[in-house]
């Protein structure tokens, strides 16, 4: 129950003195221990950890918590600025980093008593879609050693090809829905840029939400398209999704990008009216590769809603099927551009090289970065040439313009959320996922997801069902640019009805006999 | 921007250019080359061509985008935010007084401004550019089409000034860079960023002159301009402003040559003799059968020439693109403010256009027509900085004449200051000390002779009044009239010969002379007037 339910109860617990931040802290930490096979985090702060909950113990006792958020155990994406704690990207290019400062939204987690537990894994530079291609290695999805898993699919032949049957987590923010989904912390940060967030989300069997562009702070997350990305947020529940954005939304001084308008948090119903809503369908979204699972879940969550009464139409977002090659050319443009500074002259890897300076660049970049990133940056340099730019760059923002307008016209009509899948299929098994390479790999996989990112509309993605193979599948909603309180209180209503499986982990639940047996009063376990 | 090594035996040497006189470039804007053949002269005279980039350092508390400091000469590297050092993660943030000053720029240079300006990113390697990209103003820039109106003399003629205008493409806000720092013996390199984001204006002229001289007036315009409006500190010696020209010639009637840009000047003077250094290079190339090549040069202020500077493989390219992290530049007008707006957030050109000091070029005409002056001697109270101030703040406090006080000013101040290497605000003398001294001689109480004697005094800063000087020094005119015939005849008696030829011819030459010797006698301290009078009526006698 406990875990299901997020960490509103957790926060109750914690204000009634059930449980204290330290024991929860210290549960975690050793969760983190007892699944690191899955490789979720790539660092874990545990010492900084035990101080920030001892610090939320002071304030509980007190009687002076700073809020719902304080004493919840934490984790973040390692692209995302962390004073004192190394910050790597998952790229030889900064291991070893350690940043001077907080990204805005840590900082303001941590202002609000949160414990950063530590940081978790990605694909270098937050470039892919698998969380496979970091120098950390794969991130594995927690759902492959669950019973559910287990039973629907049984190994296919000898012990020692179990080991190649775990799945990937989908990325590239894969290490905060793996933290997320294996309960080691109760909300992750991860990164979208192009459904980095949603994606692994949906792998995972947890929320995943993408605010509106400009609604939260980017300062501090290391960018791979300045234009696109927005810190995603990653929780068990909509309602927890909804504290943490209202914790984090609002103008930032330090980003330029981020509305003027001061944001009201909300709070989400309990009892939702969804009669009134429009749903729209797009039919674009019955992409290729679209498994007849997924399309049939999909159907049926719109039936869901037909049937509570909802107008359900279906819509057309006809450049939908430009956005991929538009997506390239954009990205690998600002990844040019972005990479840039990595130089090896102010910070991070340089290399061992004193002929030249632009020899001593040449071998840092070359070192520092794997072939995914050089790829993007070689390619991103090639649209940008002069004799290029009007060719690919202008072409490709007019292309970005015309799906944003794609969905301004289709809100225009009076439909208030759209319903999509997030991902193709299931998640795959790592050793069928490597026989493509990251760029084909990211194109399928961002076809879903993609769009939302070209026109900064908030979207999130909703755990609803298990697929034939025990793993999770999400659908995702789309809503008005920042109406995320719309968007969360249907996501919240289509949550409840789908009552969607919590985890079963073995690993998970010797942990909690162990550390939890003497813990009578804890009846929620 | 180029690397700023000059490959060492590359041009330059071994080759002896005359000098042009900026008197001869002028004639016609035509220039004929020293050594044409008369067959060819009529055919081979040519028209230099000069536009100008100017990157202006805006004077501003903290960088364009960053809150980190702007101070000259501070501890390397010591104002160097994380947004300087291009620490991941890091965004640029608008500084408003820099968009307030280059507005302000724009409006004194006749420039319409952008409402909605557009920033980019302009990308190179290199090591003073910690982000690997300049964000400049590619697009859009906040000013275009506007024009610079500027004076110069003609034959170094102050009396005869002519006055130009070149024409203003734009101003762009952009970063300014770090400054690297090689050290050859260790082979190594050093990196400062203090300068790295401070606000730059880059002012990019139209190729509407024609030769050093033109260049250099007109960047020393644009420099009292800048101060005036304290957009800019201006000073080229600083790097505050920095000047590189584009130079090219061609024949009359075709289309303007192959230009070379010159780089590294470093005060005015110097750019304008490496702008006719330039003009006449390239005219010498093409004459003795030559091709330019469209490459950077860098002059050489020692050896008074431009050498080619080693340009970092062939041309590059920019890769120009938007710059995703800031929204596009949005100016107001009293039309266009929106009612609800915090007027904090916002930059109203129409409130800072009502705000424009007094620019240059309208001083100088209101102080020719207030007080009488020339105009040439309104450019110099101009050109030092505080000058025209304490000059009419002299005029404040004396009954002299303007047209007198000038004098003082020009010949006795400025020259003592420029002797002395002093501004005006470090003069020893006060404008209100001037006008006291003024005084005295004003109401005849000294002579202009010992007005200099007091002066003299005075320059040592020891507190003193004029008046006090006067006594102690007993500089006071002689009022008695006695006393002063006696000193009178006692010269006459000692100079017979001189009296003599007085007396035949009624020499002035001769009379003069008698007058100075009184003067001497009396260190000054007689009325000239008075001795003249008294001389001519004992000699009459």
């Amino acid at each position: 129950m406990l875990r299901s339910m997020g960490f509103r109860l957790v926060s109750a617990a914690l204000k009634e003195g059930r449980v204290t931040p330290t024991e929860l802290c210290q549960r975690c930490l050793s969760l983190i221990k007892s699944t690191s096979f899955l490789n979720a985090y790539v660092t874990v702060a545990e010492e900084t950890a035990l101080k920030q909950a001892e610090e939320s113990e002071k304030r509980y006792r007190r009687g002076q918590p700073l809020g719902v958020l304080d004493g919840i155990p934490i984790a973040v994406k390692d692209n995302f600025n962390t004073a004192g704690i190394e910050t790597t990207c998952a790229s030889n290019m900064l291991k070893g980093y350690i940043s001077p400062y907080n990204a805005t939204v840590v900082q303001k987690l941590l202002d609000q008593g949160a414990v950063l537990l530590g940081k978790t894994n990605l694909d270098e530079f937050a470039m892919g879609s698998g969380s496979t291609d970091g120098i950390f290695g794969p991130v594995r999805n927690p759902w492959s050693y669950s019973r559910q898993y287990k039973e629907k699919t049984p190994p296919k032949s000898s012990s020692e090809n179990e080991e190649s049957d775990w799945v990937i987590t989908g990325g590239s923010s894969g290490g905060s829905a793996a933290a997320v989904s294996s309960f080691t912390c109760f909300v992750a940060l991860g990164s979208d840029t192009g459904g980095s967030t949603r994606n692994p989300a949906a792998h995972c069997g947890v929320v995943g939400l993408k605010p509106t562009y400009g609604l939260i702070s980017r300062h501090g997350l290391i960018p791979l398209v300045n234009s696109m990305d927005v810190p995603g947020i990653l929780t068990r529940c909509v309602d927890d999704a909804a504290v943490v954005l209202g914790s984090l939304a609002g103008h930032d001084p330090k980003d330029a990008t981020t509305i003027q308008d001061t944001f009201k948090p909300f709070e989400l119903p309990n009892l939702i009216d969804v009669r009134k809503l429009c749903i729209g369908i797009p039919k674009e979204y019955h992409a290729p590769g679209l498994s007849s699972e997924i399309l049939a879940l999909w159907s049926k969550a719109a039936d869901l809603f037909k049937d509570a009464g909802a107008k359900v139409i279906e819509v057309s977002l006809p450049h939908t099927r430009y956005s991929i090659v538009c997506y390239h050319v954009l990205c690998t443009a600002e990844v040019a551009s972005n990479m840039a500074r990595f130089d090896g002259l102010e910070y991070g890897h340089r290399a061992d090289m004193n002929k030249s300076t632009e020899s001593m660049y040449a071998a840092t970049r070359r070192e520092g970065f794997n072939d995914v990133v050089r790829g993007r940056i070689l390619s991103g340099n090639y649209f940008l040439l002069k004799q290029n730019y009007e060719n690919y760059f202008i072409k490709a923002q007019k292309v970005r313009r015309l799906i944003a307008n794609d969905f301004v016209k289709v809100f225009g009509s009076g439909v208030d959320i759209l319903l999509t899948p997030t991902t193709l299929s299931d998640a795959v098994p790592y050793m069928e996922f490597i026989k493509e390479d990251n760029r084909t790999r990211s194109a399928q996989d961002d076809i879903l997801t993609q769009a939302a990112n070209m026109a900064g509309l908030p979207a999130i993605s909703i755990p609803t069902a298990l697929s034939k193979r025990g793993l999770p599948v999400g659908l995702q909603f789309i809503g008005h640019s920042f109406q995320e309180k719309q968007l969360l209180t249907v996501a919240k209503w289509f949550e409840k009805q789908v009552k969607f499986p919590m985890i079963q982990l073995e690993e998970v639940k010797r942990h909690d006999c162990s550390v939890f047996q003497h813990q009578k009063s804890v009846s929620f376990l | 921007r180029a690397a700023p090594h000059p490959a060492p035996g590359e041009g330059g040497e071994g080759r002896a250019y005359g000098w042009l006189r900026a008197s001869t470039l002028r004639s016609g804007n035509a220039v004929h080359p020293p050594f044409a053949s008369p067959a060819t002269a009529a055919l081979a005279s040519w028209v230099p061509v000069v536009g100008l980039e100017i990157h202006v350092q805006i004077s501003s508390n903290s960088k364009l985008f960053s809150g980190s400091q702007v101070q000259f000469a501070a501890p390397p590297n010591s104002l160097v935010s994380f947004f300087d050092a291009s620490l991941p993660g890091t965004l640029p943030v608008l500084n408003r007084r820099c968009v307030e000053a280059a507005v302000m720029t724009g409006l004194a240079l006749n420039c319409s401004i952008n409402k909605k300006s557009l920033f980019d990113r302009k990308h190179y390697f290199y090591a003073d550019l910690p982000a690997g990209y300049q964000i400049t103003q590619q697009r859009v820039p906040i000013a275009v089409n506007g024009s610079l109106s500027y004076s110069l003399c003609i034959d170094n003629k102050m009396s005869q000034m002519v006055t130009k205008t070149v024409r203003i493409k734009q101003i762009q806000l952009e970063q300014d860079s770090g400054k690297s720092l090689h050290d050859d013996a260790r082979s190594q390199t050093l990196v400062d960023l203090n300068r790295a984001g401070v606000g730059l204006m880059e002012v990019v002229t139209e190729p509407d002159m024609c030769c050093g001289e033109e260049a250099a007036a007109a960047v020393r315009e644009l420099q009292l301009i800048l101060q005036t409006l304290g957009s800019s500190q201006a000073i080229m010696a600083e790097g505050q402003l920095r000047v590189d020209a584009n130079v090219s010639v061609h024949h009359p009637g075709e289309p303007y040559g192959v230009r070379t840009e010159v780089k590294n000047i470093n005060s005015v003077r110097f750019l304008a003799k490496a702008v006719d250094y330039e003009i006449q290079r390239q005219i010498e190339e093409l004459e003795n059968g030559g091709t330019i090549l469209n490459e950077t040069r860098s002059f050489d202020s020692k050896l008074g020439c431009t050498i080619p500077m080693r340009d970092k493989e062939g041309k590059q390219d920019y890769r120009f693109m938007p710059e995703p992290n800031l929204p596009p530049l949005i100016l107001y007008d009293a039309k266009s403010l929106p009612v609800n707006m915090n007027h904090q957030q916002v930059v109203n050109i129409d409130w800072i256009r009502e705000r424009l000091p007094d620019l240059p070029s309208v001083k100088r005409a209101k102080l020719v027509e207030l007080y009488g002056i020339l105009p040439e001697h309104s450019f110099t109270l101009l050109n030092e900085d505080g000058l025209a101030e304490y000059f009419e703040n002299v005029i404040k406090q004396t009954q002299m004449k303007p047209k007198k006080v000038i004098g003082w000013i020009l010949n006795d101040l400025l020259s003592y200051l420029k002797q002395h290497a002093l501004t005006v605000k470090d003069s020893p003398v006060s404008s209100f000390l001037l006008a006291d001294l003024l005084n005295l001689l004003e109401r005849r109480e000294i002579s202009s002779s010992a007005a200099k004697q007091v002066l003299e005094e005075l320059w040592k800063g020891e507190g003193k009044t004029p008046l006090k000087i006067v006594k102690e020094k007993k500089l006071e005119l002689i009022q008695d009239q006695k006393e002063l015939e006696q000193i009178c005849q006692s010269v006459i008696d000692r100079q017979e010969d001189e009296v003599i030829m007085m007396v035949l011819g009624r020499n002035q030459k001769v009379l003069n002379k008698l007058i100075g010797l009184v003067q001497r006698a009396t260190r000054g301290r007689s009325n000239p007037v008075l001795v003249k009078q008294i001389l001519e009526k004992k000699l009459s006698e």
